[in-house]
C-alpha cells in the first residue's frame, strides 16, 4: 500500500505566543517548532498500515523551509521518503491554498491511501485533510479511531472506525483509494531510535515549489489575546498562601467542600 | 439569505442548530434553514419555530443515513438553487466530516469554529480561536458568495434564538441524490463497552491535563482528589497516552459533566475539554501558564507550578 502522510510543522505548545508588530499572526522569528501532534498520530497509523501490509510511507509537508525539520523526525521514525512543498507563504496560508499545493504535489504519485491529522494546532481550520480529498478526487472519512484494510493495495477497501460525539462510534466501509483525518489517541507513538535519525539523513526529501497561490479566500485582520472573563478570581501569592486562600473560599464563599 | 444547515441524527434534532440559527440571526440577513434526511418532517416541524422565513426539506432516500458523499451532493444542489450569500452550520463532527468538501466543490471559503460575529461598516468579521484558544483571530471571508460559517459549540446561547410569530412556512426542495455514487458505506453508530465510571454523578471532580507531565505524577493528583472526596477525570492527551482509561476522559469525545466542584491541574482550556466541564458550579484551575485559556471560564486561578500548589491544597485540606 503506498501511503501518504500530510504533516505540518506548528509552534510547540511550551512556546509563550507573542504577537507580530502588525498584529496578524504571531512572531514566529524566534519561535521553537515541532510535528503537530494529530499529524504524528497520522504517521505511526501509516507506518503501523506499511509494517502489516508492506508498502511505502512517504511524508507531505507545506511550508517554509524550516519544515524539514519535522520531514527529518518523520523520516528518523520510519517514513521512506518525503515530498516538501517549499514555500514562506504556506506558513500561515488558507485551507483552499494549503490543500491545492498538497493535490499537486501528491497527484501524479496514485496514492492508495492519504491520512492527514484531524486539525492542526495552529490554525486549527480543521479543513485541509477533507478539501485534498476533494481536489483528489477521494473518498474521505475524518476523526478516525481504528483502520482495517482489507487488502495490501489495488481495488481493496478499507473499514474504519469514525468517532461521533458524546462517546459513541460508527464504522464505515470505503473504496482505495481514499483519505482518512486521524484522531489524536488512534495509537501509542514510536519515537525515532539513534538508528532511525541515521538512515533519514540518506532518504530522499523531493523539494517542490508550489505555483503561485491566487487570492486567499479567507484573511486574518488581527489577532488578539481573549479578555479573561472577568469573575475568575486570580490567588497570586506563593503556592501556600494561595492554597490557604484557595481552602478558604471554597469552604467559605463557593460552599464546595 | 443566510442559509442555515440543520444537522439531525434518526429524526432527532441536534441542539446545536439552535446555536446555528441564533448566530445566523444576529447577522440581520433573512434566516432559511434546510433540514436534510429521508423522512424528517417531525424535525422540520421543531426548528420550524424559529424566527426564519422558510424551512426547506431536503429528502430522499440515499439520506436516510448520513454519508459525506450524499450530504455533499445534496447541499451543492440545494445552495446552487437557493444562493445564499452566507452559509451556516453548527461545528458539529458531523459538519466538520462534509462542510470542507461542500465549500472546496463550490471554491467558496468556509471560517470554521466561528465563537462571535462583529460588524464593522460593510465587512463583516468572524472571530475565531487559533493556537488552541490561546488567541482569538478576526477573519473575513473574501470573493462571491455563498461563505460557509461553522459555530462552535456553546459560543452562541441556544435559547438565545429568536422564535417566530408563528410556525415558518416549509418547502420541500427537489434534489436527487444518486445512491450509487455515494462511496461511504455506514454500518449503525455504537457506544462502546459500558463505561465503568459514571463521572456525571460525581460530586466533585479533579481533572489532570498534559501538565501533570508523566503518568508517575499522577499520585499527587490522586491524593488531592482523595483529600478532595473527589473523582480523577482527565483531558484527553492523559487518555490518548494511557495514562488514565478512557473512561475517565472529560470534554466533546469523553463524558460531560456538571459537579459541584470541578478542579483542572495542568489543563490548558482547549474547547473540546471546556464543553466537557464548563457547566460545573464552581471551577478552580491551577496552570504555570497566567495566559491559558483555562483561565477564562475558572472561578478562582492559581497561576504556578502544579506540582508547589498541589501539595500546599492537600496539607491544607488535612489540616
Amino acid at each position: 500500500m503506498k501511503i501518504a502522510v500530510c504533516i505540518k510543522q506548528v509552534v510547540t505548545r511550551e512556546w509563550q505566543l507573542r504577537i507580530n508588530d502588525s498584529k496578524t499572526w504571531i512572531r514566529d522569528q524566534d519561535a521553537s517548532f515541532e510535528l503537530n501532534e494529530p499529524d504524528a498520530y497520522a504517521l505511526e497509523e501509516a507506518l503501523r498500515l506499511k509494517e502489516k501490509h508492506s508498502g511505502e510511507v512517504v511524508v507531505c509537508a507545506a511550508g517554509p523551509a524550516r519544515a524539514a525539520q519535522v520531514i527529518r523526525e518523520a523520516l528518523a521514525r520510519g517514513a521512506d521518503r518525503a515530498i516538501h512543498i517549499e514555500s514562506d507563504a504556506l506558513a500561515s496560508a488558507d485551507p483552499l491554498t494549503v490543500a491545492e499545493a498538497l493535490a499537486a504535489a501528491s497527484r501524479d504519485e496514485k496514492f492508495d491511501l492519504v491520512l492527514t491529522g484531524l486539525q492542526s494546532d495552529d490554525q486549527g481550520f480543521g479543513q485541509v485533510g477533507v478539501v485534498l480529498a476533494e481536489k483528489l478526487r477521494m473518498p474521505h472519512a475524518t476523526i478516525i479511531m481504528e483502520v482495517q484494510a482489507s487488502e495490501p493495495s489495488g481495488q481493496g477497501t478499507l473499514r474504519v472506525k469514525r468517532e461521533l460525539e458524546g462517546g459513541w462510534f460508527q464504522w464505515i466501509t470505503l473504496p482505495l483509494p481514499a483519505l482518512l483525518t486521524i484522531q489524536s489517541g488512534i495509537n501509542q507513538l514510536r519515537y525515532a531510535t539513534l538508528k532511525g535519525i541515521m538512515a533519514a539523513k540518506k532518504k530522499e526529501i523531493r523539494k517542490v515549489t508550489p505555483a503561485a497561490p491566487g487570492e486567499r479566500s479567507q484573511k486574518i485582520l488581527s489577532v488578539y489575546f481573549p479578555e479573561k472573563g472577568k469573575k475568575t478570581q486570580m490567588l497570586s501569592s506563593g503556592p501556600s498562601e494561595a492554597a490557604r486562600e484557595l481552602v478558604k473560599r471554597l469552604r467559605e464563599e463557593a460552599r464546595a467542600i | 439569505m443566510v442559509l442555515v444547515i440543520a444537522e439531525q441524527r434518526e429524526g432527532k434534532l441536534n441542539r446545536a442548530t439552535w446555536e446555528a440559527v441564533a448566530a445566523a440571526q444576529q447577522t440581520g440577513v433573512p434566516v432559511k434553514i434546510a433540514v436534510i434526511g429521508a423522512a424528517v418532517d417531525a424535525v422540520a416541524t421543531e426548528i420550524g419555530a424559529a424566527d426564519a422565513t422558510e424551512v426547506i426539506l431536503v429528502e430522499s432516500p440515499a439520506l436516510a443515513d448520513y454519508t459525506a458523499d450524499g450530504y455533499v451532493s445534496a447541499l451543492a444542489a440545494l445552495i446552487g438553487e437557493e444562493k445564499p450569500a452566507l452559509v451556516f452550520l453548527p461545528h458539529t463532527y458531523q459538519t466538520r466530516d462534509f462542510a470542507p468538501a461542500l465549500a472546496a466543490r463550490l471554491a467558496r471559503p468556509l471560517i470554521t469554529d466561528v465563537i462571535a460575529l462583529k460588524q464593522d461598516g460593510g465587512t463583516r468579521t468572524y472571530v475565531r480561536p487559533v493556537f488552541q484558544g490561546k488567541l482569538n483571530a478576526d477573519v473575513t471571508a473574501t470573493g462571491p458568495g455563498p461563505h460557509f460559517v461553522t459555530v462552535q459549540i456553546g459560543a452562541f446561547r441556544a435559547d438565545g434564538a429568536k422564535r417566530g410569530a408563528s410556525a415558518a412556512p416549509t418547502r420541500k426542495a427537489s434534489v436527487t441524490v444518486d445512491a450509487g455514487a455515494i462511496r461511504q458505506k455506514p454500518e449503525a453508530p455504537f457506544k462502546e463497552a459500558k463505561q465503568a465510571v459514571d463521572l456525571s454523578q460525581a460530586e466533585r471532580i479533579v481533572s489532570v491535563g498534559r501538565g501533570i507531565k508523566g503518568q508517575e505524577h499522577l499520585k499527587i493528583a490522586q491524593d488531592l482528589a482523595a483529600a478532595l472526596g473527589a473523582e480523577l477525570a482527565a483531558s484527553r492527551p492523559i487518555c490518548d497516552a494511557g495514562w488514565l482509561p478512557m473512561d475517565r476522559q472529560i470534554g466533546s469525545s469523553g463524558q460531560t459533566v456538571a459537579p459541584k466542584l470541578y478542579v483542572a491541574l495542568g489543563i490548558s482550556g482547549a474547547i473540546q475539554h471546556l464543553v466537557g466541564m464548563k457547566g460545573s458550579r464552581t471551577i478552580v484551575a491551577i496552570n504555570k501558564d497566567p495566559e491559558a485559556p483555562i483561565f477564562e471560564i475558572a472561578d478562582y486561578g492559581i497561576a504556578g507550578d502544579l506540582f508547589e500548589v498541589v501539595p500546599a491544597l492537600i496539607a491544607e485540606l488535612n489540616k
